[in-house]
């Protein structure tokens, strides 16, 4: 059973590390969580990020946040991903399957997955 | 919505907007009966916003001028008979007790019900997005009681280990599912 004594070992655990990410130079992560992400199914890929970002081991390294309606609904789930230094790009129609993909390709590899892109969907 | 879940937390956010520093969720199951509580310590509505937040051509929204979030609740609750209550206190009336109360009711054996879904993945949600406002959540049902209460993890925390912490998140995930499993 989870007990708060095992959630104080792991702030003993965390204090140094914490320090090392308020810096803002990381990749960004946003997902659209206003009611037409939500309803679209957002909450599982906001959650594949989280998940995923801390198996990698890459918490220190991008940052996932939340933000309302970007405007474009009928595209939902919607994830915005910013490498310092480089154009922001934009996810569209996303699953958590389809994350794994931004993840291992984008996020670690440093390759934009065309396929998923809201220029991609523009086109079709 | 696909899942009851889903509109848990699109209506939370709405308290999240309103400026809460608590939201409190309870979700009470008889064997007919669901009923669903947010209470917020946020702005509050006046009367006229408070009659409109119904219709959806009601929204704080700036990217147009829709807003479903009520309204997809209350048409859950009441394709199962059930109904949506709001009551709200606004902060210029109220300046000490401000807040807003939504109560939905559901009949579970309606074959319009909208199945719970993944509630724990709903308020490790809230707590990621917005991981300076205290939260406390309770589902009891006949069977079971889980309860969570933000202010007490963060007692434990401290200042420095914010909530929204992926390693924070994942052990709430589990302190939940825990509970559910007992």
């Amino acid at each position: 059973m989870k007990s708060l004594a095992e959630l104080a070992a792991i702030r003993d655990k965390m204090r140094d590390k914490i320090v090392l990410r308020e810096g803002g130079d990381g990749i960004r992560v946003v997902v659209g969580m206003a009611t037409c992400g939500i309803a679209a199914g957002a909450r599982p890929v906001l959650n594949a990020f989280v998940e995923g970002v801390d198996k990698e081991g890459l918490n220190d390294k991008v940052i996932v946040s939340q933000t309302g309606c970007i405007g474009i609904c009928q595209y939902e789930p919607v994830v915005e991903v910013t490498v310092p230094g480089q154009e922001k790009v934009t996810y569209v129609k996303m699953t958590a399957e389809k994350v794994e993909k931004v993840l291992k390709e984008h996020i670690k590899g440093g390759k934009v997955v065309m396929e998923y892109t809201f220029a991609n969907a523009q086109k079709a | 919505m696909k899942e009851l879940s889903m509109n848990v937390l699109d209506i939370a956010k709405n308290s999240v907007k309103a400026r809460a520093t608590l939201i409190g969720i309870r979700i009470e199951e008889t064997e007919e009966v669901l009923t669903l509580t947010i209470t917020d310590n946020g702005c509050g509505m006046k009367n006229e916003m408070l009659r409109s937040v119904i219709d959806p051509f009601c929204t704080t929204r700036t990217t147009r001028k829709v807003g479903m979030g009520i309204p997809l609740l209350k048409l859950a609750a009441e394709q199962t008979g059930g109904e949506v209550r709001i009551t709200s206190r606004h902060e210029e009336e109220y300046p000490d007790t401000h807040g807003t109360e939504v109560v939905a009711t559901f009949y579970k054996k309606h074959i319009d019900f909208t199945p719970m879904g993944d509630i724990i993945s709903s308020v490790t949600t809230l707590i990621q997005g917005s991981p300076e406002i205290d939260f406390t959540f309770l589902h009891v049902t006949d069977q079971f009681c889980v309860s969570l209460d933000t202010r007490e993890l963060r007692g434990i925390l401290g200042e420095e280990i914010p909530l929204g912490e992926p390693e924070i998140i994942r052990w709430i995930a589990q302190y939940l599912n825990e509970q559910y499993q007992n």
